[in-house]
């Protein structure tokens, strides 16, 4: 009878400390890191959007413009871009649609599979890739600035050929990826159309899911660019007139739909609901978080703060701190906060602001980019 | 049936298990005309050529696969009775996904962070609260010709067994009053009554005649009757209809017919004096 007592008083202090400690740990020290709770953010009204959101990864774009105080998002629906301006104040809303693309033909149904803003230090931009190609706009939606249409075969085959995977890159560079696994260099220059194709990377041998820059901001980082495809390869690179590239970190044959970079760790989302992070030099696995019970379908980082957003299929987004400690060269990663979107698959999900003061997430079939904020 | 469709791509656990939700529909299809060989030959032909195409495809291109065919299903929100029944869909016509059970095969439960050092070796682990309740992946299925598919999605779903339904029908006999409603019962005798008429002389002798079942599914009355025979009442009250022909009824209506045909004359003694007794009434006021 003692002895069962016994275990089930170890089994509450374990339950109370949340981790079973080994004998040789290092010393750190949780006390000086956010601890989890559970009212630390909470729902705002959402942004109506004139049609659902598709399943798609990483299907929401999000860009601050503080000196409007405004916010825009967009979202995918098939062959359509909604994008909405927000202001600050809640009172107005203005919604654009933009549709895919296609030579010759008055209205397209090529797919869209990603829309992501490109914020370069001379100018934004928006860039949506399809099943036949790259637009750019302005980051208001107004304007197309420069359309490069994808190599199709004479003949369809069974392979699908889309573009997929959108990233600025320092200061005048976006990258976007090609179903084939090559990515594809555009030179964009501070002013005007003539945005020109640079450089094609060829060096993943499946499609390309997601790309990422460094955002921290710190001109330290070796590494600009992080690229990851369905194989769940991961290929890491220095941005220039020629990219070179710094490390190939191999998958496991799942997929990686997100990925994001940040002080020069990779942190990737994969098909199995991990997360791992990586140094992205040296490809050393710093951590490996069994976050969700199904696909991840976006991450996001908010540079100032380290905090780390993970949405998947399972209905739920969760919010983590990440901490780096120079003098080890580790990273540490605490769970903070879980949203539960009841009975939808999420697709999308972004901080609002560098510090994760706030942030929005999409799901499929809902017609509403759901907002919540730090209490 | 497009809600059905939507709903095995949408719940379904990892997108190679399109295929498991493939086979066990050719496996039911093999069941429907296991007795015409010829049939099922060409049903096992189009399983095989479905296991040479697909088997190959790398999970990342099924999710693709599945992300198209979502596109396609996008805004349909048709709410299906058996749906709503067994509370797979809400009344708003979203399917309801679960965040609890098990995880899909080859995932691990959510809860659990991994750190690691510069050399490999795991330094510390701690979990975090997941805000469900995940166990472990049930076993693989089988993606040959032949094998335990191990999902359910797909299957006849007219005859998957829902406990819960059965749980809230007791719940709610629990609630309701025990005295019998004797309406019902007038209504139920006036449809044997009107089934009596049917002529029980072509049916065999197996049949004796036939079963309505209102609500409760075959299963549950099945369970039903064994849970109670040894009750001294049973939970749902079970009332005979007998639908042979009551010879009894039919000598009373062919009396009641016979009583028309002899008053064919009246209906003009009464017309003619339909007007008199209309004249009466307004006199009187």
């Amino acid at each position: 009878m003692t002895s069962y007592v016994e275990v089930v008083a170890l089994s509450l202090w374990l339950q109370t400390t949340r981790r079973l400690t080994p004998d040789h740990l290092l010393p750190f020290q949780q006390t000086a890191l956010p601890r989890e709770d559970r009212s630390m953010y909470h729902k705002e009204k959402s942004i109506q959007v004139k049609n659902s959101a598709s399943a798609l990864y990483n299907n929401l774009g999000v860009l601050r413009i503080a000196p409007r105080h405004l916010t825009y998002f967009t979202v995918v629906h098939a062959n359509v871009v909604n994008m909405v301006s927000a202001s600050w104040d809640g009172l107005n809303y203005s919604h654009r649609q933009l549709q895919s693309k296609e030579p010759n033909v008055a209205t397209s149904t090529s797919l869209i599979m990603q829309a992501a803003f490109c914020p370069l230090p001379s100018r934004d931009l928006l860039v949506v890739t399809s099943q036949k190609g790259i637009q750019m706009y302005e980051s208001d939606g107004s304007i197309m600035v420069y359309w490069h249409a994808l190599d199709t075969p004479e003949t369809p085959t069974a392979q699908a050929v889309f573009s997929r995977g959108i990233s600025a890159v320092r200061e005048s560079y976006i990258c976007v990826g090609v179903s084939s696994g090559a990515i594809l260099v555009f030179d964009v220059p501070s002013k005007g159309s003539n945005i020109t194709l640079s450089e094609v990377l060829k060096e993943h041998k499946e499609s390309i899911t997601d790309m990422a820059p460094e955002c921290s901001g710190s001109q330290e980082c070796i590494a600009d660019l992080v690229s990851a495809d369905d194989g769940g390869n991961l290929c890491v690179w220095k941005s220039g007139e020629d990219f070179q590239l710094l490390n190939n970190i191999p998958g496991f044959d799942i997929s990686c739909p997100s990925v994001k970079l940040w002080k020069g760790t990779v942190v990737a989302g994969y098909g199995t609901g991990q997360i791992r992070l990586y140094e992205a030099v040296t490809g050393i696995l710093h951590a490996e978080i069994n976050a969700h019970a199904r696909w991840i379908y976006s991450l996001d980082i908010a540079p100032f703060s380290g905090l780390l957003l993970s949405a998947a299929e399972d209905s739920l987004v969760r919010v983590w701190h990440l901490t780096m400690t120079p003098e080890t060269n580790s990273v540490e990663v605490v769970h903070l906060h879980n949203e539960c979107v009841t009975d939808t698959q999420i697709c999308g999900a972004k901080f609002c602001d560098g510090d994760g003061y706030a942030f929005a997430v999409t799901g499929y079939d809902l017609s509403e980019i759901i907002r919540y904020t730090q209490s | 049936m497009i809600m059905a469709f939507k709903y095995q791509v949408l719940l379904c656990p990892r997108p190679k298990d399109l295929l498991l939700i493939t086979y066990n529909h050719i496996d039911t299809i093999r069941e429907f005309v296991k007795d015409t060989p010829v049939v099922g030959n060409k049903v096992d032909e189009t399983h095989r050529k479905i296991i040479e195409t697909y088997s190959s495809l790398p999970e990342g291109e099924f999710q693709l696969l599945r992300q198209t065919l979502l596109i396609f299903f996008q805004d349909m929100h048709i709410r299906v009775s058996l749906f709503l029944k067994n509370q797979l869909q809400n009344p708003n016509g979203r399917f309801s996904l679960s965040t609890s059970g098990p995880v899909p095969y080859g995932m691990d439960v959510p809860g659990l962070i991994r750190t690691f050092d510069r050399k490999g070796r795991e330094v510390r682990r701690s979990e975090f609260p997941t805000g469900g309740s995940y166990t472990s992946p049930i076993r693989k299925g089988c993606f040959e010709l032949h094998g335990d598919r191990v999902i359910r999605l797909g299957m006849n779903m007219y005859t998957v067994n829902h406990p819960e339904e059965t749980h809230t029908s007791k719940a709610h006999s629990v609630k309701t009053d025990d005295t019998p409603n004797l309406l019902a019962k007038e209504e139920l005798n006036l449809l044997a009554r009107l089934m009596g008429s049917m002529k029980a002389d072509d049916m065999p002798k197996t049949e004796t005649g036939f079963q309505i079942n209102l609500f409760p599914t075959d299963q549950e009355e099945e369970e039903e009757a064994e849970t109670s025979s040894g009750a001294e009442e049973p939970l749902f009250g079970v009332i005979n209809i007998q639908a042979m022909q009551d010879e009894q009824a039919a000598t009373q209506l062919a009396q009641i017919v016979g009583q028309f045909a002899e008053g064919e004359e009246q209906p003009e003694n009464l017309s003619s004096s339909k007007g008199d007794d209309l004249l009466a009434m307004m006199d009187d006021l």
